[in-house]
């Protein structure tokens, strides 16, 4: 045999070995453990809010820290900062590119950034009368998919060319490169401690890394297609993806595997977004059958449904003091529930 | 619960379009419907001087869901049912909205040669030729509707040059239409009608071929997609899917190996936590964070959503920290920190023991990371001369190792000068100070005064909610 045959075979034979040793783990199952836990109220949550003013497919959301603004991007080529609670516009940012993919707030909310198909990411202030353009983070090869703010200095992005990265945004430079996805990155979800972060791609894996050093420290197998969102349970010790292949799965890093899979009984829609409420137990997933499916994160049932969309539900989100999720859609609309 | 995916190549990357995975779900629901024994029963209808072949009731569709598939009730059946006829599994044989009704609408099973699995993606010179043909048949159920003669129109203007080509193209098709047996004729037109309602949706009606604009960029197999219905392009594909063989995947160098042998090695090497012990920490946080999870438990007073009463924003925004906030620094030292009010009543409480130089150097820190890389070099001296250095006015206690090793960055300083530092006296804080925070008076204290308060707060919370209820129906 060739080197190359048994170089292939050791890596192999080393895959093999770590299965048996993440099964030698499994004294139990999610399920089984959370059996004596009280179900979760079934709950129906209302739409408090219809937030009306795209008029293109709405492709992203993030909310800030204050929990009162958010903001949303869509094909229509606008960033749109809404004061939810007053359900009015509080800011427009005309985008050069229309293919938006991903929107984020900074901590203070005085920027916000934005990437897409033109393979950048651009951050904007918002903060003085007018919003005026302050970087244009340009390096990547792939369109940027997700980005993700640290602080008001630094920026960490998702992107096709299959890489993440990490930018300073005083130089302007990527200050890390992130290598090990073998498909188009699709998401990224930042640590509390900001040390490390979590990433979904098309290869169907998660990848934890360390921010600092840019080294892969873990992967996650299990799902059979693209991962489309990604979101760290409360806790720090966990995190959820939702796919292409119509669930969502908890993965645990100590457990170094797949804990828990949530997947409809007729599974015919792929998840597009997910978010966690404050405590973890509610996971609000979105779909591209226009629902939002709410499930108990415990016990893997599914506990109620967000439907009022006309479209693909793309985007959700949860602000930091957990009072609601936020819907944004295809059909142009964002709604607000609890 | 690792599953091997043969829809990946070596490289990871899918084969198929990104829906793929999605139709194939829905075809396999459809073989099942299709089935002669346990399947829907499909029939032929008299209707006055005609037949209507081959269909089943919008009905028969619903309750065949419900006795086969593990769906709870009717919503559920129509929500699946609607998602699988928006995409052209079955349609109903008199409406171009594709929808499914739970009544004696007629459907019918669209045939696989137009599924959306094949990857259709007809041009509009195909849709123009279809439009054609149909108003060149003599038939009232072949009538354009107000869309398709609007649709036809704009390709009329749009093809204006190539119209004569297109013109016998839609004859020569009329013309084998023709041929054909009279029932075959009703399925087949109704077929491709359906086929045209995917694929050029009534306006106002979502068109389910549209793909995420992140997907559609890496559509891998462009030769696999089909895009001439009536053999008018030069389709691309010259022999069936099947025997197109695959992109030649990428071969893994030597490097890359090794590369990935080690990866694997410290994979393996790494300690793993039983599931049993994953569980438990999970239940434990869930559990101990469900009171202040507002989807599970009512925020006090209330949720400003619900209510439209922004007093709990208000409250958190306050100096006064409520009950419930204060008991949640007691859960960690974490929350204490991420808390600013928990950050403040700490520092407060370690100053009045004359020992508050550990956090206030794991605050500089945290603020260090933060700051403009222009201002870091100034700020790691002023830090290190603050905490660290001999005579420092705040010496904080740092073990030998984490000493030597800030005392060489901050040499060439960066934002990331402090950080095993930061580290040490974080887990000095956690085992000692944070403690002695939690068992406090002064900590206690808030942790009760607050019930006394939060009486208060309520009594007057419920006057000021009335007397703005008042005011705004102007009644005074």
């Amino acid at each position: 045999m060739g080197e190359l045959d048994v170089l292939k075979k050791e890596a192999e034979t080393l895959k093999t070995q770590i299965e048996t040793a993440r099964k030698a783990v499994n004294d139990t199952t999610m399920e089984a453990a959370s059996s004596g836990v009280a179900p979760a109220p079934r709950i129906q949550p209302k739409a408090r809010r219809t937030l009306k003013g795209h008029t293109a497919k709405i492709y992203a959301l993030y909310w800030a820290l204050d929990n009162k603004l958010m903001v949303s991007g869509s094909q229509d080529g606008k960033l749109l900062v809404w004061d939810t609670h007053a359900g009015i516009l509080a800011n427009c940012v005309p985008l050069k590119s229309a293919w938006v993919m991903t929107v984020s707030f900074s901590p203070s909310a005085g920027l916000v950034a934005s990437g897409g198909l033109d393979n950048m990411c651009t951050i904007v202030n918002i903060s003085g009368e007018k919003p005026k353009t302050m970087r244009e983070l340009d390096g990547h090869d792939g369109y940027v998919a997700c980005s993700r703010f640290l602080s008001e200095t630094s920026i960490l992005t998702a992107s096709g060319d299959q890489t993440c990265g990490l930018w300073d945004l005083e130089t302007g430079k990527q200050k890390q490169s992130f290598l090990n996805h073998v498909g188009d990155c699709m998401c990224v979800a930042l640590a509390e401690d900001q040390n490390t972060f979590i990433s979904g791609a098309c290869d169907s894996q998660a990848k934890l890394w360390d921010i600092r050093d840019g080294q892969c420290k873990q992967s996650f197998i299990g799902h059979t297609g693209d991962i489309n969102a990604i979101s760290y349970m409360p806790n720090g010790q966990a995190f959820i993806t939702g796919s292409d292949d119509c669930t969502l799965r908890m993965f645990d890093m100590r457990a170094d595997q797949e804990v828990m899979c949530y997947q409809n009984a007729q599974p015919t829609a792929g998840v597009t977004s997910l978010s966690l409420s404050l405590s973890g137990r509610l996971l609000f997933a979105g779909y591209d059958d226009f629902n939002c499916n709410i499930w108990d994160s415990l016990k893997g049932e599914k506990i109620g449904v967000l439907s009022g969309h006309d479209n693909r539900v793309s985007c959700t989100g949860i602000p930091s003091d957990g009072m609601c999720v936020s819907t944004g859609s295809w059909d142009s609309f964002l709604k607000i529930w609890n | 619960m690792a599953q091997t995916n043969n829809l990946q190549n070596t490289n990871g990357e899918a084969d198929d379009s990104p829906n793929m995975l999605v139709y194939r779900k829905m075809e396999d629901v459809i073989a099942r419907m299709q089935e002669e024994k346990n399947g829907i029963p499909i029939r032929t209808v008299k209707s006055f001087l005609s037949k209507i072949p081959s269909v089943f009731s919008g009905s028969d569709i619903v309750q065949w869901m419900l006795k086969n598939l593990s769906i709870e009730d009717q919503v559920e059946a129509l929500h699946l049912g609607t998602l699988m006829a928006a995409h052209g599994y079955f349609f109903p044989i008199s409406d171009h909205v594709l929808t499914l009704k739970d009544d004696n609408t007629f459907y019918r099973f669209q045939t696989p040669y137009f599924w959306p699995s094949n990857c259709w993606e007809p041009e509009n010179t195909d849709y123009a030729v279809y439009l054609c043909k149909r108003t060149m048949q003599n038939k009232a159920r072949l009538e354009l509707a107000d869309y398709e003669a609007e649709s036809l129109a704009r390709l009329q203007r749009a093809f204006a040059r190539k119209w004569e080509f297109i013109f016998m193209q839609a004859e020569a098709q009329a013309k084998v239409d023709k041929k054909r047996d009279k029932i075959e004729r009703k399925i087949l037109d109704s077929q491709e009608r359906a086929f045209w309602d995917v694929h050029r949706p009534v306006p106002g009606c979502v068109n389910t071929t549209e793909v995420d604009i992140k997907k559609s960029s890496r559509m891998k197999n462009p030769h696999k997609t089909r895009k001439s219905v009536y053999g008018l392009q030069n389709d691309i594909r010259s022999h069936s899917p099947t025997h197109t063989p695959a992109p030649e995947a990428k071969q893994p160098t030597v490097e890359e190996l090794q590369e990935q042998i080690k990866f694997w090695q410290a994979q393996l090497d790494r300690h793993r936590l039983k599931m049993s012990k994953v569980a438990e920490s999970l239940l434990c946080y869930t559990e101990q964070y469900v009171e202040y999870d507002p989807f599970l438990a009512t925020p006090d007073p209330s949720n400003p959503w619900n209510t439209d009463d922004a007093t709990f924003w208000e409250q958190e925004a306050s100096k006064e920290p409520g009950q419930q906030r204060v008991k949640r620094w007691g859960f960690g030292i974490d929350e204490v920190l991420k808390d600013p009010a928990g950050r403040e009543q700490f520092l407060k409480f370690l100053e009045s023991e004359f020992s508050s130089e550990n956090l206030r150097f794991w605050l500089a820190v945290q603020e260090l990371k933060r700051r403009p890389i222009r201002e870091v070099p100034t700020r790691v001296q002023e830090i290190w001369q603050e905490f660290l250095a001999s005579g420092a006015p705040s010496a904080i206690n740092v073990d030998s190792k984490s000493y030597a090793k800030t005392t060489q960055n901050v040499k060439d300083p960066g934002r990331y000068a402090f950080e095993d530092a930061q580290e040490h006296i974080y887990k000095l804080m956690k085992s000692d100070s944070y403690s002695r925070f939690i068992r406090s008076s002064a900590y206690q204290e808030l942790l009760q005064a607050k019930k006394k308060s939060a009486l208060i707060q309520g009594r007057r919370t419920s006057f000021e909610k009335f007397s703005r209820s008042v005011k705004s129906k102007n009644l005074f």
